[in-house]
């Protein structure tokens, strides 16, 4: 699925350059479920960023399936997120202003589906994650949990190959922690995905087939 | 999506909607309000205008009055003279009835010749062109004291009680007489489509027909002739022959008053006045609204003394208040707009642009998930459309109110117009050679002066100002906005709020 060769991402700061991440190479295949751990500024959010193609490398390149990311213009880009890259966050990220339903449908609108689509395949991810009776909710009405649980809505409506997660448990409490990965697991056993999470937390990282330890920008497998 | 999410968006940010909506309701009603009084202002300004120049006249041909003395043309007329001699008048106990009228185009005002009149028809661009003399008709009658006769025959005025009786009608000597003086316009009777008569209406009698041409007959304003106690049928002197009344006139305006006392015959003004083959102006109606400029040109080019004005020029002959009104609205109210519809259209971009800057992990998000640039650029330029447009159908909304209440209170403003420099009148008093002499100078204009309560037209045009205003002020705050959401990207946005 992911093959990522040399990469190296550098940022520019007043203090001079910083590398995140430092020549990673790394293989990730289909269907693949991988924690990424690591300490704060180690580079874990880089990485997921360029797996996300939300971030160009400095050099290096990020291949998913057979399209090179770093080499592609903004807009096919945008693209690939939108049909082939599910993001779930740590703070939710739901637009406060949407109900549960209209905030999964975001994911959607990219696709140009018809208004009654987008309502039933909405409404059909809620229900998967357990909010078919919380559609009309705007998000400042629903728990953390619940809350995730929309986000994973969103994420899966599409029906990516890929699922993103940062941080996806960071903000919840420990038996919500539990249900989410429950979910999240339930899910990527279902529908294939390939998982990749980063995580602070061993509980959540011991539920993934592999483990990835980043610090300084460089990557190792942990065992 | 598009809808939805502008709908709750706006929703549920109600203060910022609220005061952009706001900011740009009060920019667009002003606007409006100051553009409506500016047509108001407009359109009594024409009122006054074509109470003096006519209904259709888009250009005027005069001729400024030169240094007198030379006796060439253009220069200015004296005033009436009244002569009389020993012998006229009719004397009765010792007292003599004097009366003369005297038809002039006065002091200050000038002619010229009325081959202007053929050089103006004899360009392609004009529609119509008529001539006119505008006159005035200065009468005295009254009594003096009878002149008495010394013992070396000479006459000396006031020496009738040494010679058996003082004379005069206190029979003290004393004099008493009536100056009465009304404009005269000459026009041409073949009833062109341009000049005075044209913004007149027929109360009672006729109209001129072509049969008049060189006759006595005379047209009267009504104001005129109620003051003066005459009807059609009546006779009326003027420059010393009398004219049969045929006909009287109003100003089709209410508000505004006819710009001449009485109308006659133009070739019966130039006989009678002597002045052959002279006209004061001439009124010119071009094909089109967009020839008058090459029109203008044209003639000033084959009239180089004269003085030729577009409606334009002469909307600034207009005086009084409704002057004043204009000036504040072309200046004041002006100013104030922009400065008001700026200060809108900065609210506008500043809050829209902050609105982005708080939603950078709402738009970061979108990004993250697909959204392309073009999609947030078109979400956040159609909020702030959304909120112009709102802004737009309330400043409407507001701005016919305040037209309505104007229009209600109907402000009064005094204006009037003058439709040539001046015309004059000369009356005056001396002696000499055992005669009479008056010459106390004083002017009169043709000039229409007029109260015309303000009155604001609502057009679609104004409207439709104050809608692109709006349209405008949320595409200047959408464009400003979407660059803004287009330069987020999606890693940074989501990491600048992590």
């Amino acid at each position: 699925m992911y093959e990522l060769s040399d990469l190296t991402k550098k940022y520019e700061t007043k203090r001079g350059p910083i590398s995140a991440l430092n020549k990673v190479s790394l293989s990730i295949p289909t269907g693949q479920m991988v924690a990424i751990q690591g300490p704060t500024g180690g580079g874990k959010s880089t990485l997921l960023q360029m797996l996300g193609a939300l971030e160009r490398p400095t050099s290096g390149t990020v291949t998913l399936g057979d399209e090179e990311l770093s080499a592609m213009p903004d807009s096919r880009l945008a693209e690939i997120r939108a049909r082939t890259i599910g993001f779930v966050f740590q703070g939710f990220n739901l637009i406060p202003t949407l109900t549960a339903q209209e905030n999964v449908e975001t994911a959607l609108a990219p696709l140009g589906l018809s208004n009654s689509d987008r309502r039933l395949r909405a409404r059909a991810a809620l229900e998967k994650v357990g909010l078919g009776e919380r559609l009309t909710h705007h998000p400042s009405e629903l728990s953390g949990g619940q809350q995730q649980r929309v986000a994973i809505a969103r994420a899966l409506v599409k029906e990516p190959k890929v699922l993103l997660a940062d941080e996806p448990t960071g903000n919840l409490d420990e038996q919500t922690r539990d249900e989410i990965m429950e979910l999240l697991e339930g899910l990527w056993r279902d529908e294939g995905l390939t998982l990749i999470i980063v995580t602070h937390d061993s509980a959540v990282a011991k539920r993934a087939e592999r483990r990835l330890h980043l610090k300084h920008g460089s990557v190792t497998e942990k065992k | 999506m598009f809808g939805t999410y502008l709908y709750r968006e706006l929703s549920n940010r109600r203060k910022q909607t609220a005061i952009i909506a706001a900011g740009m309701a009060l920019a667009i009603a002003l606007v409006m309000i100051v553009n409506g009084v500016a047509a108001g202002v407009r359109d009594a300004q024409a009122t006054v205008l074509a109470s003096v120049y006519g209904v259709g006249t888009d250009i005027t041909i005069t001729q400024e009055p030169i240094q007198p003395g030379g006796g060439e043309e253009g220069a200015p007329q004296e005033g009436p003279r009244f002569e009389f001699g020993a012998e006229d008048g009719e004397t009765a106990n010792g007292t003599r009835a004097l009366s003369q009228s005297s038809l002039t185009s006065g002091i200050g005002s000038s002619t010229f010749d009325a081959d202007a009149l053929t050089t103006a028809l004899s360009l392609d661009s004009v529609a119509a062109a008529t001539a006119t003399l505008a006159l005035s008709n200065v009468s005295f009658s009254g009594e003096v004291a009878a002149p008495t006769t010394t013992d070396t025959g000479e006459t000396a005025p006031g020496e009738g009680a040494q010679q058996g009786g003082r004379g005069g009608p206190d029979g003290a000597g004393g004099s008493a007489f009536n100056v009465d003086t009304f404009t005269v316009t000459g026009i041409d009777v073949a009833g062109e489509s341009v000049g005075p008569l044209t913004s007149v209406e027929l109360v009672d009698g006729r109209a001129f027909e072509s049969s008049d041409s060189d006759a006595n007959v005379v047209i009267l304003d009504t104001s005129y002739a109620t003051t003066s106690s005459l009807t059609v049928g009546d006779s009326l002197e003027i420059g010393g022959e009398e004219f049969e009344v045929i006909g009287t006139v109003t100003s089709t305006s209410a508000d505004a008053t006819t710009a001449s006392n009485t109308y006659i015959p133009l070739d019966t003004a130039q006989r009678v006045a002597d002045l052959e083959n002279q006209i004061s102006t001439v009124y010119v109606q071009a094909a089109s609204s967009t020839d008058i400029a090459a029109v203008q040109t044209a003639l000033q080019t084959e009239l180089p003394d004269a003085s030729v004005k577009t409606q334009e020029d002469l909307a600034s002959s207009v005086s009084g208040s409704l002057a004043t009104a204009s000036d504040l609205v072309g200046k004041l109210g002006t100013w104030l707009s922009i400065i008001v519809l700026a200060a809108a259209f900065l609210i506008s971009v500043l809050l829209t642009t902050s609105g982005v800057a708080r939603r950078t992990r709402e738009f970061g998000t979108l990004k993250a998930i697909g959204w392309s640039n073009g999609a947030v650029v078109r979400q956040v330029a159609g909020e702030s459309l959304v909120q112009g447009a709102i802004g737009g159908v309330v400043g409407v909304a507001i701005g016919l109110l305040g037209i309505l209440a104007i229009n209600i209170a109907a402000p009064v403003l005094s204006a009037s117009a003058a439709a040539t420099a001046v015309a004059g009148q000369g009356v005056g008093a001396g002696g000499g050679g055992g005669g009479n002499r008056f010459g106390d100078a004083a002017t009169t204009t043709a000039a229409a002066t007029t109260d015309i309560a303000l009155q604001i037209p609502v057009t679609f045009g104004i409207i439709g100002i104050a809608v692109a205003l709006a349209i405008l002020g949320g595409l200047i705050a959408g464009a400003f906005g979407g660059w803004r959401a287009a330069r987020l990207r999606p890693a940074e946005a989501l990491r600048s709020v992590a």
